[in-house]
C-alpha cells in the first residue's frame, strides 16, 4: 500500500503494546499509527447493560510506548556490528573481572561466528551437556516466529542447551498459593475471565481494586484498551475502591475511595475483612457450604481459635495502618452488594503478590470472593481487563504454543513443523535451573529448589524438588543471553554482576538489540534488529496456552501480518538469521531451518497451520496485513465460574478442570480441579504436602513479612518500604532507556541538569521533609545489598514510611566499580531481596524491601 | 469555512501519555511544508501533561492536563512576529512560517501558555499546528487519534452538530487560565478547582458515619450546596473557589456541628466527630 504522501510505503506491524501501520520513506520508518479498522471488518460486538450499549471504538488504543517504536528504533544505543570485548581472548587469557568495565572493537560477523561456534565446541565436547546455559527475556519483541518460545526454544533444543526457567514473576502468589485454593494448574493459578466484562456492566455494583492498577499495566500486553470499560463502568454508577500503598494510575480517574496499607500487610486486612463477615453474618453460608470446604479452620484462624489473636479491625489497624472503622465500612459495603474483586491487574496479579508470602494474599483475594459467592452475578475476580465477547472457536496460535519450535501440541498437529525437534535437556531425565537462582548456581553450588519454572502440569509439579549441578551434567561455562536486557528486573542484581565477572563463566554471549544493562558484561555480542526489520505473524496481546483467551483484553481479536518494513540496521540480523547462521556452522542448518524456510517461509506456514484460511486468502491477508477475528453469530455469554457458583457442568471454553493433560483430577460436574473439587480454605495439597510449613500453611494466614516493619534492627536502619511496581511506561526493560521518548515522561524519569535521566523513586512530602529532600533532587536510595541515584518525586500520592519506583530500568550504569558503587542507571532491583517468596515456592519477592533515602552529595 | 476547535475534558486524562509519544513520532525529522519543519529527537513538547496534585495524604485527587498550543483567536505570537512569520488562518489554526520565523525567538518567549519551543539547530521557533497536514488529508489530529479515554474531542465549531460544538455550546466549558485574554480555541473541561472534603465520624462508636447531611455555606454569597456522607462518612465538595465558607453536619440523634473554612488551597478536614445529642 502507497499512501498519498509520495514515495511512502505503510506496514502493519504489531508489538507488545499492540498493532501499528508503520510508515516507511527511502527506506527509513517516518511515523507509526495506531492500527485503523475499516468498513469491511467486522461489525464489533455491542453489550447492552442497564439501559445503554456499550461498543469499542475502531482505533487500537495501543501503548504510550508502541508510539515511541520510533525513537527506540533509531537509538544510538542499537548495535550495529558484532562485537567483541577487547580484552577477551578466547585462546589465552579471558580477563573475566574485566566484564562490564572493558571496552568493545568491532569484529565482522565471520569472526564473531568463529567465536562462538569455537567455544560452543569446546565447551559442549570438554564439559557436555548442561554446561551451556541459556535464557530469554519476556517480550523484547513480537510475534509467532522470532520470539523466544519459537525461533529461540528450536534452536537451543537442537544445540542442548540449559534453559534458566522464568519464574511466573509477576503473579508469584497465584501460582505459589491461590493455585492450591481453587486449581487453575493449566492458568498457572489465575482464573477464567470469560463474559466478565458484561457481566460487571450489567451487574457490578462495586469494585475492589486491590494491588490493581490496570491503567498503568494494560492487562499485560492489552495496551490501553481496557481504560474506556472503566468509564463506562463509571458511567453506570459503579463504585469503585482501590487498596494501594500507591495513588495508583487507575486511582486518578477512578477512585471512590483510597486505602493504603503499609506493604506487606494485606493479608492482615482481608483477615479483618473476613471477621467482620463472620461476626456480622454477612457472607453467604449456603455458597461456603455447598461450593467451599475447610471453612471451620479458616473461622477458627479468623476469629483466634487457633492463635488466641482474633483478627479484628482493631488488630488489623495496627498492622496496615488503615482505620479500623474504614476495614469495617468497606466490609460491610462489599458485602452488602455485587462486589468485583480486581485483586491485581490482570484478574490475578498485583505487587501484593510478589513479595513476602505473597501467597497467602493471593489464597485470601480467593476466599474472600467465595465467601460472597465467587461467579454469581457482579461477584467475581475480574481487573477490568479481560473478558469481552471473544471467539473462542478460531483457532490461531499464541506465542506460548512455540512457534516453530516444534513443541507438542495443537500447531504441530496442524503441520507447522516437519521436523520437530526435541530438547534433551528440557526433559524429565534433563537439567534445569531457575532464573532467580542463577547467580547462585554459577557462584555458590550446589543449589536446592522446588518446582520447575511455570508448573502448568499440575498443581503437585510444583512440590517436585531439583538440584544444580543435575546428576551427570556439567556446571555452568557459557551462558548465552538472547532477547534483550534484564539484568534491571533480578533482585539483588549485584549478584548478577558478580557471577558475570566469575572466573567459572568462562564464556558470555548476548544476543541483543541494544548496549545496555547486562549486554556490557558479554564477551561476544551479536546484533539482532527489531521487530520492524523482519518478518512475523502474531496476534494482538494473545500467548494462548497458560494465558489462554488473555487477547480477550483487547476489544477484538486481531491477527497482524508483521511485515518487514525496513532492512535490518547496520549489521544487525534477525534472530532467526542470526540462528541459522551459527546452525550453519554447527552442521544443524537443515534441522533449525527445517529444510532452509525463511522467516516469511514460516510466516506462510503459520497462516496456512491456523484458522485464517478458512476466513481469507493469504493474497488477501499479506494486501491488508491484518484480521479481525469474527464473533460468532447467536454469541452466547458464559460468564467466567458461573457453571461453578451454580453447581453445574462447565459451559465456558476453558480447557479445564477436565482435560487429557489432567486424569486424575475430580471430574464431577461443576468442580474446579483442587482435590475435592471446590474451593478449599484449607487447601488439601498443602496438607498432604507439608502440613507444618509455617511460611505456607493449609489455610492461608497474614505472616509478618521478613523485611518490613516487624523486622527490628534492619527496620530501624532502613525504615522505609520499598515498593516496586510493574513500570507504566514500559514493558518491563524494553521501553526505557535507548534514547526512547518514554524517558522525558516525568512519571518515568527525570532530566537532571547533568543532562542524564534518572528513575524516579516516590517518596511522601513527611519523609522527604526529615530528610531535607525536595522535589526532583537527585537521591541515594540504599540498603546493604547497594545503592541507586534517582530523581526523588514528592508526592501525596504515597503513604507515609513507603518509597514507590517502578520494577524496571533498561539501563546499569555503576558510577564506580561495577557490582560496589551506586548505580545511576535507575536498577531499582540492586535493592530488592532474592529470598524466595517462601521456603518451598521459588518465587520472588521484590516488594518486601527496605530502604533508606537521603539527598545525594558527590 | 471550518473553524477548527478542540476540547478536553480533565476529568478524562489518565496521564497515559500516548498523545505525548504520537505527536513526537508525527513530528520528530518529519517536515510538513509549509506548516511545519521537523522536531528534535528530544526536548519539544507540542502536546504535554501538566500534573495537578491537590489535597493531602490519605486524601488525594490527581489530574493530568494536557497542555498544547491554544491556537488563540488574539495570539501574542502573531503579534509578536516580525514580517508576518506567525499569522492566523481563517479556520483558527495558528501557523508559524518555517522560514520567516527563523531567529525570532522573541516569539517563544512572548507565549503565555509556554507552549512554543525553540530549535536551537534550525534557530526556529515550533509548536502544534493542530496536525493540520492530517486535516487536509480528512484525518483528526493525531493526539486525538491515539487517546483511549476520549478526553481529546476535536472538530468544527462552525457545525453545529459536531460533537466540539455541542460541548463548548453547553455553556460548561472554561479557559485555560483565562487571565492570559488571548480567546484560545481549546476549550477545556474539567479544570481541578478547590475542594473541601472531610471523613465524619460517629464518635461514640468509632464507626463511620454514613448518611450525614453535610451542607456547605460560601459566605460571600450565602449560596449553599448540600451532599451526604457515603460509607466510609466521605463528603466532598469539589470545583470551589477561594473564600470563608462553613460546613455543617447535621444527624439525628447527634450533635449539628458547624466547622468554619478559610479556603486558600484544597482542604481536607480530617476527622470530623459527631457526639451524641443531649437528651
Amino acid at each position: 500500500m502507497t499512501s498519498n504522501k509520495k514515495r511512502e510505503q505503510v506496514f502493519t506491524s504489531c508489538t507488545t503494546g499492540g498493532p501499528v501501520n508503520v510508515y516507511v520513506r527511502d527506506g527509513k520508518i517516518t511515523r507509526i499509527e495506531p492500527l485503523e479498522l475499516d468498513d469491511d471488518d467486522t461489525a464489533p460486538w455491542i453489550i447492552r447493560a442497564r439501559g445503554k450499549e456499550f461498543s469499542p471504538p475502531k482505533t487500537a488504543m495501543v501503548s504510550p510506548y508502541t508510539l515511541a517504536e520510533r525513537s527506540r528504533t533509531y537509538a544510538g544505543s542499537r548495535i550495529l556490528h558484532p562485537l567483541k570485548r577487547v580484552d577477551f581472548n578466547p585462546d589465552g587469557d579471558r580477563k573475566t573481572g574485566n566484564r562490564g568495565s572493558s571496552g568493545y572493537m568491532e569484529i565482522s560477523w565471520d569472526e564473531a561466528l568463529d567465536i562462538i561456534t569455537g567455544e560452543t565446541k569446546r565447551i559442549n565436547q570438554t564439559c557436555g551437556p548442561g554446561a551451556i546455559l541459556t535464557t530469554t527475556s519476556s517480550h523484547h519483541n513480537w510475534g509467532n516466529i522470532g520470539y523466544r518460545s519459537s525461533a529461540h526454544a528450536r534452536f537451543m533444543a537442537i544445540l542442548g542447551a540449559m534453559y534458566a526457567e522464568h519464574n511466573p514473576d509477576s503473579w508469584e502468589g497465584w501460582h505459589w498459593g491461590a493455585m492450591h485454593t481453587w486449581g487453575f494448574s493449566w492458568r498457572l493459578g489465575l482464573p477464567e475471565q470469560y463474559d466478565l466484562l458484561e457481566d460487571a456492566l450489567k451487574n457490578t455494583e462495586i469494585i475492589v481494586f486491590w494491588s490493581s492498577d490496570p491503567e498503568a499495566t494494560s492487562g499485560i500486553y492489552s495496551g490501553q484498551e481496557s481504560t474506556l470499560r472503566r468509564f463506562w463502568l463509571k458511567e453506570l454508577g459503579v463504585k469503585m475502591v482501590f487498596i494501594d500503598p500507591y495513588y495508583n494510575f487507575t486511582a486518578v480517574n477512578f477512585s471512590d475511595k483510597w486505602l493504603a496499607p503499609r506493604p506487606g500487610t494485606d493479608a492482615a486486612l482481608a483477615a479483618a475483612i473476613a471477621y467482620v463477615w463472620i461476626t456480622e453474618d454477612l457472607y453467604d453460608k449456603d455458597y461456603v457450604e455447598n461450593r467451599t470446604c475447610g471453612f471451620e479452620k479458616w473461622r477458627d484462624y479468623i476469629m483466634g481459635e487457633e492463635d488466641g489473636t482474633p483478627k479484628t479491625s482493631e488488630w488489623a489497624e495496627k498492622e496496615s495502618g488503615i482505620p479500623a472503622r474504614e476495614i469495617r465500612a468497606l466490609a460491610r459495603d462489599w458485602a452488602g452488594k455485587r462486589t468485583m474483586l480486581a485483586a491485581g491487574g490482570v484478574g490475578g496479579w498485583g505487587g501484593a503478590c510478589r513479595a513476602a508470602y505473597g501467597t497467602e494474599w493471593a489464597r485470601m483475594m480467593v476466599l474472600l470472593q467465595a465467601m460472597q459467592g465467587l461467579g454469581k452475578p457482579g461477584i467475581n475476580i475480574w481487573s477490568t481487563t479481560q473478558g469481552v465477547p471473544y471467539n473462542t472457536n478460531f483457532y490461531f496460535p499464541g506465542d506460548a504454543e512455540g512457534g516453530i519450535s516444534g513443541s507438542p501440541g495443537e500447531l504441530l498437529a496442524r503441520g507447522m513443523v516437519s521436523r520437530p525437534v526435541k530438547s534433551t535437556m528440557d526433559d524429565a531425565g534433563g537439567a534445569h535451573i531457575p532464573r532467580i537462582l542463577v547467580p547462585e548456581c554459577i557462584l555458590n553450588p550446589p543449589q536446592e529448589w522446588r518446582g520447575k519454572g511455570f508448573c502448568g502440569e499440575s498443581v503437585e509439579s510444583q512440590f517436585k524438588k531439583y538440584k544444580y549441578p543435575e546428576d551427570g551434567y556439567s556446571e555452568i561455562k557459557m551462558f548465552w543471553r538472547y532477547g534483550g536486557s534484564y539484568i534491571g528486573t533480578m533482585n539483588n542484581t549485584n549478584r548478577w554482576v558478580k557471577m558475570y565477572q566469575s572466573p567459572g563463566l568462562e564464556f558470555v554471549v548476548n544476543q541483543s538489540i541494544y548496549m545496555e544493562g547486562e549486554a556490557q558484561f558479554a564477551d561476544l555480542v551479536l546484533p539482532a534488529c527489531s521487530n520492524f526489520e523482519r518478518w512475523d505473524i502474531g496476534e494482538w496481546a494473545s500467548p494462548q496456552g497458560y494465558g489462554l483467551h488473555k487477547s480477550s483484553g483487547c476489544n477484538r481479536r486481531i491477527i497482524v501480518l508483521q511485515k518487514k518494513c525496513i532492512e535490518p540496521l547496520g549489521q544487525s540480523r534477525s534472530d532467526y538469521e542470526i540462528f541459522t547462521m551459527v546452525a550453519g556452522r554447527l552442521g544443524f542448518y537443515d534441522k533449525f531451518t527445517d529444510g532452509g524456510l525463511t522467516e516469511l517461509d514460516w510466516v506462510k506456514r503459520m497462516f496456512a497451520a491456523s484458522d485464517l484460511p478458512e476466513y481469507v486468502s493469504w493474497e488477501e491477508f499479506e494486501r491488508k496485513g491484518y484480521f479481525v477475528v469474527p464473533i460468532q453469530k447467536n454469541y452466547k455469554s458464559t460468564p467466567a465460574l458461573r457453571w461453578f457458583a451454580e453447581s453445574r457442568k462447565k459451559d465456558t471454553p476453558d480447557a479445564g478442570p477436565v482435560g487429557e493433560d489432567l486424569q486424575g483430577l475430580p471430574d464431577g460436574e461443576g468442580n474446579l480441579a483442587t482435590k475435592t473439587g471446590k474451593i478449599e480454605f484449607e487447601a488439601l495439597s498443602l496438607k498432604r504436602f507439608d502440613p507444618g510449613d509455617p511460611e505456607r500453611p493449609p489455610v492461608p494466614k497474614y505472616i509478618p513479612s521478613w523485611e518490613g516493619h516487624h523486622t527490628g534492627a534492619l527496620y530501624s536502619k532502613y525504615p522505609l518500604q520499598l515498593i516496586t511496581p510493574h513500570p507504566r511506561f514500559s514493558f518491563h526493560t524494553m521501553n526505557d532507556g535507548k534514547e526512547c521518548w518514554m524517558n522525558e515522561i516525568p512519571e518515568h524519569r527525570v532530566k537532571m541538569e547533568d543532562g542524564h535521566y534518572y528513575w524516579v523513586i516516590r517518596i511522601n512530602p513527611e519523609d522527604a521533609k526529615t530528610r531535607g529532600i525536595k522535589n526532583n533532587d537527585i537521591v541515594k536510595v540504599y540498603n546493604d545489598r547497594g545503592a541507586v541515584l534517582c530523581a526523588a518525586q514528592v508526592t501525596e500520592r504515597i503513604r507515609p514510611g513507603v518509597a514507590h519506583s517502578w520494577e524496571s530500568c533498561a539501563t546499569y550504569e555503576p558510577i564506580g566499580e561495577p557490582g560496589e558503587s551506586p548505580d545511576r542507571g535507575g536498577c531499582i532491583n540492586l535493592l530488592t531481596p532474592h529470598r524466595f517468596i517462601s521456603k518451598n515456592a521459588c518465587g520472588m519477592a521484590p516488594n518486601s524491601c527496605l530502604v533508606e533515602v537521603e539527598k545525594w552529595r558527590k | 469555512m471550518a473553524k477548527w476547535a478542540m476540547v478536553i475534558d480533565v476529568s478524562r486524562c489518565t496521564g497515559c501519555y500516548c498523545c505525548f509519544t504520537a505527536c513526537k513520532d508525527e513530528y520528530w525529522d518529519n517536515d510538513y511544508p509549509p506548516y511545519s519543519a521537523g522536531q528534535p529527537k528530544h526536548g519539544q513538547f507540542w502536546i504535554d501533561l501538566v500534573k495537578k496534585e491537590r489535597g493531602m495524604y490519605p486524601w488525594v485527587k490527581v489530574a493530568y492536563i494536557p497542555l498544547l498550543c491554544m491556537q488563540c483567536d488574539d495570539a501574542p505570537c502573531v503579534k509578536a512576529a516580525k514580517n508576518g512569520s506567525v499569522y492566523k488562518r481563517p479556520d483558527g489554526i495558528v501557523i508559524i512560517d518555517s522560514q520567516k520565523a527563523v531567529g525570532q525567538r522573541q516569539i517563544v518567549d512572548a507565549c503565555p501558555y509556554h507552549v512554543i519551543f525553540w530549535n536551537e539547530e534550525k534557530q526556529l521557533p515550533q509548536k502544534c499546528t493542530f496536525c493540520v497536514h492530517m486535516l487536509e488529508e480528512g484525518k483528526i489530529p493525531k493526539c486525538v487519534q491515539v487517546c483511549p479515554s476520549q478526553a481529546l474531542v476535536f472538530g468544527d465549531l462552525e457545525e453545529p452538530k459536531s460533537n466540539v460544538s455541542k460541548i463548548v455550546a453547553s455553556g460548561k466549558t472554561e479557559a485555560l487560565n483565562p487571565e492570559h485574554k488571548t480567546k484560545p480555541r481549546v476549550y477545556y473541561l474539567g479544570v481541578p478547582k478547590l475542594f473541601i472534603a472531610g471523613s465524619v465520624v460517629y464518635g461514640d462508636v468509632d464507626e463511620c458515619a454514613e448518611g450525614v447531611s453535610v451542607t456547605l455555606v460560601d459566605q460571600s454569597t450565602r449560596r449553599s450546596t448540600e451532599t451526604s456522607t457515603n460509607n466510609f462518612g466521605d463528603f466532598e465538595f469539589d470545583g470551589l473557589g477561594t473564600g470563608k465558607y462553613s460546613v455543617k453536619f447535621e444527624c439525628k440523634g447527634y450533635a449539628a456541628k458547624t466547622v468554619d473554612v478559610d479556603l486558600k488551597t484544597d482542604k481536607h478536614l480530617g476527622v470530623v466527630n459527631l457526639t451524641r445529642a443531649r437528651p
